[in-house]
C-alpha cells in the first residue's frame, strides 16, 4: 500500500476516458461501481466540455456482486449501443470490476455488436492514467487502421501529417493542435488526420494514409506511433516544440522527413517574441532566477531547457511523476547537473523543493498547493490542473505563440522587472514595503515579517509541523542566528531573504559556526557572490 | 379571545405519503460515500480519515476536494497495489506499516476513520478487525474506527450515516434519569451555535450535538436520549441510536421557517416546554426568516423544478420550495427514499409530483428534456451539459457543503435556486 495524499495521475480507466471522450463516434462501457462515475465532471467541470463523456458506467452494487454483475454488463452495454449507435465500442473493467473478474472482454465479443468492439485490459492495481490512454490509443489504432492505406503519389501535392496524442483534459491540448495546425501550413504541410482530439473510427482508419506522423504528446502516443512505423513504415517528428529553439528544431525536423524547406521559418521578427523580450534590458532581473521544474516527463524537460536557455533561469530541480519516461527524464537532469526525481509520491516532492527553497515552482496543482503554502511563486506547465487552467483566451504551449505564452505565464508570477529594483531602494515607503507584498500579488497578500523564501516564521512553522521536519534541517535552527543578524535579514528583499537564510545557514554549517552574527551573514553573502 | 397558533403545517393532503415511486435501476450519477470525508474532516476538527482503496478512490477524493482543501488535508489514501492482492496477511500488515506512518507524520490525530471502499469491500479486509488491532497499538493516544463509504454500499451522503453510526457504537453510556436532546447531523459550526442558543432560550436541554466538533466531546447516549436527525439521510445512524435506547423526535427537516418551526416545536413538546413561550421565542427568527425569502419567492413562485437524485435531501427541499416559494416540483429524485424519516415531507408535496428512488441517468434526462422544468438539481457531472442544452441547472453539491439549516439560512436556501435564474436572466450572450 502507499500513503497518498494526493496523486499524480488517475487509474487507467481515466485514461481510457480521456480518449473516448476526445474522439467522435466512440462509446466506452465500463464496468464500475457508482462512485467511479465522478469521472464524467472531470470533463464537464474541470474542462469545462458541454457534452458527458461517452461513458457508460455498469454502476453495480454490493446487492448485485455474485449473480447479476455478468448481467448487469450486458444489458448496459445492449441499451449503450442501442442509444448511441457508435462506430466503435470500448469496454472495460475499473479497479473494483476487475476484482470481481466478470470478463468484460469475453462477454462483450459473445453479444456480436454491430460496430468493433475494443476490449481494454487495464490492471488498475499497477498502472495509472497516462498508460491506459496510450493503451486505448493503441488498441483502437490497432483495431481500426485500414492496413493497406497508403498515401497517395506525391505528385506535386502537399505533404500529409497525422498529429498525434492530444487527448481530452489535456493540458492546453486543443490550442496546440491549432497552433501546431498553422505552424505546419506555413511549412507547406497538411494535416492529413489529428488523433485521437476530434477523429472518428472512420478517420483513425485512414492513418495509414498520411506521409508521416508528429508525436505531440509522446506519453499518450508513443506505444501508437511505434506499431505505425512498424506496420506503415511511416516516419515520426519526436522533437516536441514547447519553446522557442525546439520550434526552431520541430521545424527543421518537418521540413526533412517532409522534403519541403522550412529554413527561413521563425528567423523573421515578429514569429516570436521571446527572443527580445528576454533579451531585453527589463528581463535582466530574471538572470539565474532559481527553478525547480515537476510534471510529466514531456512538459518537465521542454520547461528546463526554455527556462535555462530562453528565460536565464538557473534550473535547481527536475522531475517527473511517469516513470515510463524516466529515462528521458534522467537525461535532461544531466544536462543541468540536477538530481533527477521520478516519483509519484507527493510528499517527497513537497520534501524536496522545501529543501531546495527555489524562487520560482513550475510543476503542476499539486506543486501550486505546495508553492502556495510556501509562499514560492509558480506556475503550472502540466497536468494535473485545476479548472482555471483551462482558460477562455487562447493559450497554447508549443510552437511560437506557445513560446510567447511561456514568456508571459511564467515571468507573470515573479516580481515584474524595475518592481523588484525599487523593493530594494524605496524599501521603508510603505507602498513597497515587504507588509504591503509585490503589486503581482494582489497587492493585498501581508507578508510575514522574516523567514524562507517569502515565508516567514508563522508559516514555516506551520508547514513544519504538518508536514514533520524538512529533508535537511538548518544547522542549528532558527536559534543560531543573533538578534542582530535576524534584524539584518529582514533589510534584505523578501524574494531574495530565502536564498540569503538558506546561504548562510549552509555557510555557517561548513564553517562549524553555531552562531549566525552580523559578519557571518555578509561572509556569506561574500562566498556565496558571483 | 384565542391566541393566533399558526398551524404548524400548512394544510396537507392530498401530498405523496402513498403516491407510487419510480424505482429505476440504472446508471447512477451519484457520489460515492467516501465524498462525505470531505466536510466530516473540517467538522471533527482532530479526526483523520484514511480511505482503504484504489488509485481511483484517491483521485475521485481530490478531484472532489481540489477546488476546497489548499493545506493538506485531513484525509489521505492507502492505494492497493498488485502486491497486496496477492495474500491478505500482508495486506493487513501493510496497513499497520500505513497507519504508522501516519500517526507518526500527525500526530495530533486523536480519531482515525480506516474507510472501506469498493476494493477493499470486494476483497473482504476487515478494517472491524484492523481498526480494533490497531486500537490497542495506538490506545491512549489514537482511538481508532471504521466504517465503509464504498461506492457498493453507499451513495454520496450515506457515507456520513456509516461515519456517525460507528460513533454511535462507540458513545459513552448515559444512565441519568434526565432526559437531554441531541442533533444528529454534522452541521456547519454557525448553524449549530444558533440552534444550541435557540434550545437555550426555550429552555430544551441539556442539548449535545453528533458528530461534536473534537473527538474527545462525543456525547453519551441513553435511554433518555431524544434525538432529532438534522439531517434525512441518516436512517443507519437513527437505528443505532435506537438499539441503544434512544428515541427519534419525528418532524420536518429544518429547512426554511415552517420546517425549522416544525422541527424545533419536536423537541420542545418532547421537553415539556410551554406552547406559548415556544411561539413567542421562536417568532423573531421565524418572521426574519419569512422576510429573508420573500424577495426570492417573487422570482421563484410558479417555476417548475426537478431534482437528480443525489443527496437526499431533495425531498425536504422539494418541500420547501413548494410550501414556502411556490415552485412546481417536476420530478424528485432520491437515491435512497426513507419513507418513515420522511413521512410529514411527503405529505406535503403537491400529489402530482412524480417521486423517483435510484436511477437510470439516460432515461432520467429523457424525462428532464421533454418536460424542460425551469431548474434541475443535479450533480457536478450533468450541469454544464444541460446548460449547454439551454436547461438552466443548480449543482446539488452547493446543498450539501453550504449553510442552509435554520431561520437564518432560509434566505440563503432560497436564493441558491434563485440565482441561476437571476444569471440566465441577466446574461445577455
Amino acid at each position: 500500500m502507499q500513503l497518498t495524499v494526493w496523486t499524480y495521475e488517475g487509474p487507467p480507466h481515466v485514461g481510457a476516458m480521456r480518449i473516448a471522450t476526445a474522439m467522435e463516434g466512440v462509446h466506452y462501457v465500463l464496468h464500475a461501481p457508482q462512485g467511479d462515475t465522478y469521472a464524467d465532471l472531470l470533463f464537464t467541470m474541470i474542462e469545462r466540455r458541454s457534452k458527458r463523456p461517452p461513458v457508460t458506467f455498469t454502476t453495480f452494487q454490493a446487492r448485485d456482486l455474485g449473480k447479476d454483475t455478468a448481467a448487469l454488463f450486458q444489458t448496459a452495454t445492449r441499451d449503450a449501443y442501442a442509444r448511441f449507435e457508435p462506430q466503435a465500442m470500448l469496454v472495460g473493467a475499473s479497479c473494483t470490476a476487475e476484482l470481481i473478474q466478470d470478463d468484460p472482454a469475453g462477454m462483450a465479443q459473445a453479444m456480436g455488436l454491430p460496430c468493433p468492439v475494443v476490449a481494454l485490459e487495464l490492471p488498475s492495481y499497477q498502472r495509472k492514467e497516462n498508460w491506459g490512454a496510450a493503451e486505448t490509443f493503441y488498441q483502437l489504432v490497432r483495431t481500426l487502421a485500414d492496413k493497406t492505406a497508403r498515401p497517395a503519389p506525391r505528385d506535386g501535392r502537399r505533404p500529409r501529417a497525422n498529429l498525434l496524442g492530444p487527448t481530452a483534459l489535456g493540458f492546453r491540448h486543443r490550442d496546440d493542435v491549432i497552433e501546431i495546425t498553422r505552424l505546419l501550413d506555413t511549412l507547406g504541410v497538411d494535416v492529413h488526420l489529428v488523433a485521437p482530439l476530434g477523429a472518428s473510427p472512420a478517420d483513425l482508419a485512414t492513418i495509414g494514409a498520411a506521409d508521416f506522423n508528429i508525436l505531440l504528446y509522446p506519453e499518450i502516443g508513443d506505444t501508437a506511433v511505434r506499431w505505425l512505423e512498424r506496420t506503415f513504415g511511416q516516419a515520426t517528428v519526436r522533437t516536441v516544440p514547447i519553446g522557442y529553439a525546439a520550434t526552431r528544431a520541430f521545424v527543421a525536423e518537418v521540413a526533412a522527413v517532409a522534403g519541403t524547406d522550412g529554413a527561413g521559418i521563425g528567423t523573421t521578427p515578429g514569429t516570436s517574441n521571446l527572443p527580445w523580450w528576454s533579451r531585453s534590458v527589463d528581463s535582466t532581473y530574471l538572470t539565474g532566477k532559481r527553478v525547480f521544474i515537476f510534471g510529466d516527463a514531456t512538459h518537465a524537460i521542454a520547461a528546463a531547457r526554455v527556462a535555462r536557455d530562453e528565460l536565464g533561469f538557473e534550473v535547481v530541480g527536475l522531475g517527473c511523476y511517469n516513470r515510463e519516461f524516466a529515462r528521458d527524464l534522467r537525461t535532461a537532469a544531466a544536462l543541468y547537473g540536477v538530481e533527477p526525481l521520478v516519483t509519484d509520491d507527493y510528499l517527497v516532492v513537497e520534501e524536496a523543493i522545501q529543501a531546495l527553497q527555489p524562487e520560482l515552482v513550475l510543476g503542476t496543482q499539486m506543486e501550486r498547493h505546495i508553492a502556495k503554502r510556501l509562499r514560492i511563486p509558480c506556475a503550472v506547465i502540466s497536468a494535473p490542473v485545476h479548472v482555471q487552467d483551462f482558460p477562455a483566451r487562447y493559450s497554447p504551449q508549443m510552437g511560437f505563440e506557445g513560446a510567447n505564452v511561456l514568456f508571459d505565464t511564467w515571468v507573470h508570477p515573479l516580481v515584474m522587472g524595475l518592481e523588484e529594483h525599487l523593493l530594494t531602494m524605496f524599501r521603508d515607503d510603505f507602498e513597497f514595503s515587504d507588509a504591503s507584498g509585490a503589486s503581482h500579488l494582489g497587492g493585498s497578500s501581508p507578508l510575514p515579517p522574516a523567514g524562507g523564501v517569502g515565508g516567514g516564521p508563522v508559516e514555516l512553522a506551520a508547514a513544519t509541523e504538518v508536514t514533520g521536519p524538512p529533508l535537511a534541517p538548518p544547522a542549528g535552527g532558527r536559534g543560531t542566528w543573533s538578534p542582530e543578524a535576524e534584524r539584518e535579514l529582514l533589510k534584505i528583499p523578501f524574494f531574495v531573504r530565502g536564498k540569503a537564510r538558506r546561504n548562510t545557514e549552509r555557510f555557517a554549517s561548513e564553517h562549524n559556526l553555531t552562531t549566525i552574527t552580523l559578519d557571518t551573514l555578509y561572509d556569506a553573502k561574500a562566498h556565496y557572490a558571483r | 379571545m384565542t391566541p393566533a397558533v399558526p398551524a404548524l403545517l400548512p394544510l396537507p393532503l392530498p401530498g405523496c405519503e402513498s403516491a407510487p415511486v419510480l424505482r429505476e435501476r440504472g446508471q447512477r450519477e451519484v457520489f460515492c460515500g467516501l465524498t462525505g470525508i470531505i466536510w466530516l474532516h473540517r467538522k471533527i476538527q482532530d479526526a483523520f480519515f484514511l480511505v482503504v482503496g484504489s488509485r481511483t478512490c484517491a483521485h475521485l477524493l481530490q478531484s472532489a476536494a481540489g477546488v476546497m482543501v489548499f493545506a493538506e488535508p485531513r484525509f489521505a489514501t492507502a492505494i492497493i497495489e498488485e502486491r497486496d492482492l496477492a495474500g491478505m496477511a500482508d495486506c493487513n500488515e501493510e496497513l499497520d506499516r500505513v497507519v504508522d506512518r501516519l500517526l507518526a507524520r500527525r500526530p495530533e490525530i486523536k480519531l482515525l476513520f480506516l474507510v472501506g471502499s469498493c476494493p477493499s469491500e470486494v476483497i473482504k479486509l476487515e478494517l472491524s478487525r484492523a481498526a480494533a488491532r490497531l486500537s490497542v497499538k495506538h490506545a491512549g493516544i489514537t482511538k481508532i474506527l471504521n466504517y465503509s463509504g464504498s461506492g457498493i454500499e453507499t451513495t454520496f451522503t450515506e457515507g456520513e450515516d456509516a461515519c456517525l453510526a460507528a460513533l454511535v457504537a462507540d458513545l459513552d453510556s448515559d444512565t441519568r434519569a434526565a432526559p437531554s436532546l441531541m442533533i444528529v447531523g454534522a452541521l456547519p459550526d454557525v448553524v449549530e451555535d444558533q440552534f444550541l442558543r435557540l434550545f437555550a432560550e426555550l429552555g430544551v436541554g441539556p442539548v449535545h450535538c453528533l458528530p461534536a466538533r473534537h473527538a474527545g466531546d462525543m456525547p453519551p447516549v441513553g435511554p433518555n436520549t431524544r434525538f432529532l436527525l438534522a439531517q434525512p439521510f441518516l436512517g443507519e445512524t437513527a437505528r443505532a441510536l435506537e438499539d441503544r435506547g434512544a428515541t427519534r423526535l419525528d418532524a420536518l427537516f429544518p429547512f426554511g421557517a415552517e420546517g425549522t418551526t416544525h422541527w424545533l416545536h419536536a423537541a420542545a413538546q418532547a421537553f415539556g416546554i410551554d406552547e406559548l413561550h415556544f411561539r413567542g421565542t421562536i417568532a423573531p427568527a421565524r418572521e426574519r426568516a419569512k422576510r429573508a425569502i420573500a424577495h426570492s419567492r417573487e422570482r421563484l413562485a410558479g417555476k417548475r423544478i426537478t431534482f437528480l437524485p443525489d443527496s437526499q435531501l431533495e425531498i425536504p427541499l422539494a418541500r420547501f420550495l413548494a410550501t414556502e416559494l411556490g415552485m412546481q416540483p417536476v420530478e424528485v429524485g432520491t437515491p435512497y427514499l426513507h419513507r418513515r424519516h420522511l413521512a410529514h415531507e411527503l405529505a406535503l408535496l403537491p400529489a402530482d409530483t412524480l417521486i423517483s428512488e435510484g436511477q437510470d441517468v439516460d432515461r432520467q434526462l429523457d424525462r428532464v428534456r421533454a418536460t424542460r422544468p425551469d431548474l434541475t438539481v443535479c450533480g457536478l457531472g450533468l450541469a454544464n451539459p444541460l446548460e449547454a442544452e439551454g436547461l438552466t441547472t443548480k449543482w446539488a453539491i452547493e446543498l450539501v457543503f453550504s449553510p442552509i439549516h435554520g431561520f437564518d439560512q432560509a434566505g440563503d436556501l432560497a436564493e441558491l435556486f434563485a440565482r441561476p435564474l437571476r444569471r440566465r436572466d441577466v446574461l445577455r450572450v
